[in-house]
């Protein structure tokens, strides 16, 4: 049994029931603080308090909503839809930007190319958080800060994002099919949108999944350029949410959950995507 | 096949007009400019929010530079590193950051890689436990970070709960936020939470890239899955492991979100009473947008900067030692 074992790749060996029994673990280890969240977010202040704490989800859901969805100077409300808006412009944005350089770099001619696609990856190395002193200078001079122009204006396109169509791009259409469309006499923007379109949606939806995730979840530069403002990102009014001399727990945490439902909901949905951009992604 | 695909999709349209030949300058300018016009957008957008502020970053440092108390701002030469040197806040900070580094960076990538060479096996549903462990990858960390300080809290935490049930601290509950090492331990707890499953996937990813001979070869000695996984798996995907490491490296040493949210009151940005598990994410925070002080907050920035470098640079070494070595 043991020697039938050993002479496989770990690809062909299944899983015993140790393996089940481990990755079960790892799933509780990973759910738990989630499902926690929605537990005190659905508690009284007893049941928080209580020892051991709550367990199981109470019946308050809708009271500690009220409270955060009303609290003063949170702007609950107004930070999920501005959330919504930074996170779906920027994605929307490095789609577009990202899949037309990228397509410029794996299959146009152009003098230069490879120079410039070498120092696209270059700026992946560079730590932008670093930046952030002088990047709250620039966006002074600009008049963006408190403004979510100040969120928008640097995701609009990545360096990985570039990189990534690019290698999709170069393997996903034939060298042939660009030639032919430009025969028939189409401009390249043309080409972009009627050939290589249609055949990256899926890279489309990997780069999209990992982007809203990265834009609505981003908390250190929203925090710094909104913080104070009426138009915080979600993330910043949870940080204001647990801020003061009195922190509610539920009312946090509750507020945490509904910042939380909508990245669930797209992992639910796009799960499968994610999975295989992220591991794409380790490849390259 | 592709070329037959193409006709097929405009056999129609020569009927009614023949294709249109772009005038000459427009096939010019399409074929010679319009590729740059194409990748510029990054190039442009990069140069303004990516590369301007890093190189201004040198600027500020070089100045006093005060958001609202503007009389005495100019230049000031080295000063603000020399108070650098000498600024006990910033020393502490920094051994906050590598504590709490170690912490989160050491069990994040071996247990990441436990698990990836479970997950690399034959298993029944393996796209569910793929999706499953992507869960805490997604959890905005905000909002993370906050179930875990509650989690952590002394009076009615259930961290201290379920100590308790192992027997432990039942006359005095731990208060987790009071000491170095146990507020280093629950920040890192958070971390490792968020990234294990992440890196598990960047992991597996590699595995399933080396060739099954390579195993096959290996197995006619006897190789037990232990000395399997250590003796050909890990050397085999060094690269990505290199990767992780200095993935992780940039990503810890400028650890925020964790120990600001931990706070009891994050709006301070004090990472303690003692500043005890202050980061100097944190501390460039509190100096740049608490106190104003944006020139010294930048002479931190390119401090930190520098520290990442040679740290990374070590790590690097140092992996690439450890896989191809033996």
């Amino acid at each position: 049994m043991s020697s039938r074992l050993l002479s496989r790749a770990p690809q062909d060996t299944p899983g015993t029931w140790k393996s089940y029994l481990g990755l079960t673990a790892i799933l509780l280890v990973s759910a738990f603080p989630v499902y926690w969240m929605f537990v005190i977010a659905t508690s009284s202040d007893e049941a928080v308090m209580s020892s051991p704490p709550a367990l199981i989800p109470g019946d308050q859901l809708m009271v500690n909503l009220r409270e955060v969805f009303t609290m003063q100077d949170v702007y609950f409300t107004a930070s999920l839809i501005n959330s919504l808006i930074v996170a779906l412009a920027v994605t929307a944005s490095t789609l577009f930007f990202c899949s037309l350089a990228g397509f410029a770099f794996a299959k146009l001619r152009f003098k230069g190319n490879n120079v410039l696609m070498f120092i696209v990856i270059l700026t992946l190395t560079v730590p932008n958080q670093l930046g952030v002193v002088a990047l709250f200078i620039v966006m002074n001079e600009l008049g963006w800060n408190g403004t979510l122009l100040a969120v928008i204006a640097p995701g609009l396109v990545t360096a990985f994002g570039v990189f990534y169509m690019r290698q999709f791009i170069g393997h996903a259409i034939p060298d042939e099919l660009v030639e032919a469309a430009r025969i028939d006499g189409a401009l390249t923007l043309r080409i972009y949108w009627t050939v290589v379109v249609p055949a990256i949606r899926p890279a489309l939806a990997v780069l999209g999944l990992l982007t809203f995730v990265a834009t609505w979840n981003d908390f250190q530069w929203p925090l710094i350029t909104l913080n104070g403002t009426d138009y915080p990102t979600s993330m910043v009014a949870l940080s204001d949410l647990a801020s003061g001399n009195y922190v509610v727990y539920r009312r946090v945490l509750a507020g945490a959950f509904v910042a939380t439902v909508p990245l669930v909901i797209l992992l639910l949905a796009g799960g499968r995507q994610l999975v295989r951009g992220i591991m794409e992604g380790a490849l390259k | 096949m592709a070329l037959t695909d193409v006709r097929v999709a405009h056999t129609e349209e020569p009927k009614h007009a023949p294709p249109k030949r772009p005038k000459f300058w427009l096939h010019r300018f399409d074929t010679k400019t319009f590729p740059y016009l194409m990748v510029a957008p990054f190039f442009v957008l990069f140069a303004i929010f990516g590369l301007f502020p890093l190189l201004f970053n040198a600027v500020v440092s070089l100045r006093h530079w005060h958001l609202i108390d503007k009389e005495k701002n100019g230049w000031v030469g080295l000063d603000n590193f020399t108070k650098l040197a000498s600024d006990t806040d910033f020393w502490d900070a920094l051994v906050n950051t590598f504590g709490i580094f170690i912490l989160s960076t050491v069990p994040q990538l071996l247990i990441a890689l436990m698990i990836a060479n479970v997950l690399n096996r034959k298993l029944r549903g393996a796209t569910f436990w793929r999706i499953g462990i992507l869960l805490p990858y997604v959890t905005p960390v905000a909002a993370s970070s906050l179930v875990f300080a509650v989690f952590f809290s002394r009076d009615n935490g259930l961290a201290n709960w379920f100590l308790s049930l192992v027997g432990f601290g039942q006359e005095q509950p731990l208060d987790w936020r009071a000491g170095t090492w146990s507020s280093w331990i629950a920040i890192a707890v958070m971390v490792n939470w968020k990234w294990i499953g992440y890196n598990a996937l960047l992991y597996l990813s590699a595995m399933q890239a080396i060739p099954k001979d390579v195993y096959e070869a290996a197995a006619v000695d006897g190789a037990s899955p232990w000395r399997q996984l250590w003796k050909i798996t890990v050397p085999m995907i060094q690269p990505v492991v290199l990767f992780t490491v200095i993935l992780s490296t940039i990503g810890g040493l400028q650890l925020f979100t964790e120990p600001m949210l931990f706070d009891e009151n994050p709006a301070q940005a004090n990472g303690g009473y003692d500043h005890q598990w202050r980061t100097i994410a944190q501390l460039i925070y509190r100096v740049g947008w608490s106190d104003l002080n944006l020139g010294y907050a930048a002479a931190m920035s390119w401090a930190l900067f520098l520290i990442i470098l040679i740290v990374a640079g070590i790590n690097a070494l140092a992996t690439r030692r450890l896989g191809g070595g033996k």
